[in-house]
């Protein structure tokens, strides 16, 4: 499933979101199940399958890691069920920095400000990373696409990372 | 999804965890991560001058299941000799811990630790 053909966009990194949130609310009432309240069984089904993939291609292309995986995934390159290991051992030694800040934050004297450095710290990283994987996926060579193919392995360590994070600062809230 | 007994023993007492001083000639490390679920594991040896593995320490951040994969590592690659820890495999450690297939990536990382650790032992060994 192409979702940049589904929403009718150019299939880019860089894309208008407020643009694809328009062409989601237009397409999600085109399909929705309750225009087809008194069709038949088969249009019925088909609805709700339509709407399923309007869904899925709203969330894929709404989320940069996502669609970025998405633009690969079309042009060959399936990570989402890839089982490889990275050896980047520079950047591995920063992600064991990284869990192991998160690991003290409780033990700060300012907790808050703790959680609020490593926020920044990810955040620059993440958008270095994001920028270098804009530039690599407007040509769709094939040594470009391994090597965007790395930036998302990268970004998916990144959202591990903030995720772990949010879940310490709703703790240190609680 | 329900652990193991024996997943949830090393999880709960993990075997050989910490870090050797790196500068230690003997001592080589293994840095392995994995993209799908943000795991990141290090597994250090120390290694004598005989190619036999004196001791191990692992760091791992992830499921119990990493976590186990790489604390029962630890366990069997001591005592053994470079060549015969290269030749443990994910399908023995996924064996031994009863890993349900959605966490066989976790002993591949485990098996890509020992073998990553070797490579530098025999770099270093080269040079």
């Amino acid at each position: 499933m192409n979702y940049f053909e589904l929403f009718d966009l150019v299939p880019a990194f860089d894309i208008d979101t407020a643009n694809l949130a328009e062409r989601y609310r237009d397409l999600q009432r085109a399909v929705h199940p309750d225009k087809f309240a008194h069709a038949s069984e088969q249009q019925k089904l088909l609805s709700v399958q339509r709407t399923a993939q309007v869904n899925d291609g709203y969330q894929t292309l709404k989320s940069p890691l996502r669609r970025a995986e998405h633009m690969l995934s079309l042009r060959g390159i399936d990570l989402s069920h890839e089982t490889t290991t990275i050896r980047d051992s520079g950047f591995l030694m920063q992600q064991m920095e990284w869990r192991e800040m998160l690991e003290d934050i409780n033990d700060a004297a300012e907790p808050q400000d703790a959680v609020d450095a490593l926020y920044d710290s990810f955040a620059s990283y993440e958008k270095s990373l994001f920028t270098l994987l804009s530039q690599l996926l407007i040509t769709a060579a094939e040594d470009d696409n391994k090597q965007a193919a790395d930036q998302i392995r990268k970004l998916k360590f990144m959202a591990k990372l903030n995720d772990e994070l949010a879940r310490i600062e709703d703790a240190l809230l609680d | 999804m329900a652990y193991s007994e024996k997943v949830i023993d090393h999880y709960e007492n993990p075997r050989n965890v910490g870090s050797f001083d790196k500068n230690d000639p003997s001592v080589v490390t293994g840095m392995v991560g994995a993209p799908a679920c943000g795991d990141v594991m290090k597994l250090q040896l120390k290694i004598g001058a005989n190619g036999i593995i004196e001791d191990a320490k692992f760091k791992t951040y992830g499921c119990g299941s990493a976590i186990a994969s790489s604390s029962l590592v630890t366990e069997w690659v001591k005592g053994k000799t470079v060549e015969e820890a290269a030749s443990i495999k994910n399908a023995d450690i996924a064996e031994e811990l009863a890993l349900p297939p959605v966490k066989i990536h976790c002993s591949i990382l485990a098996e890509d630790a020992i073998k990553a650790a070797i490579e530098e032992y025999k770099s270093k060994q080269s040079k």
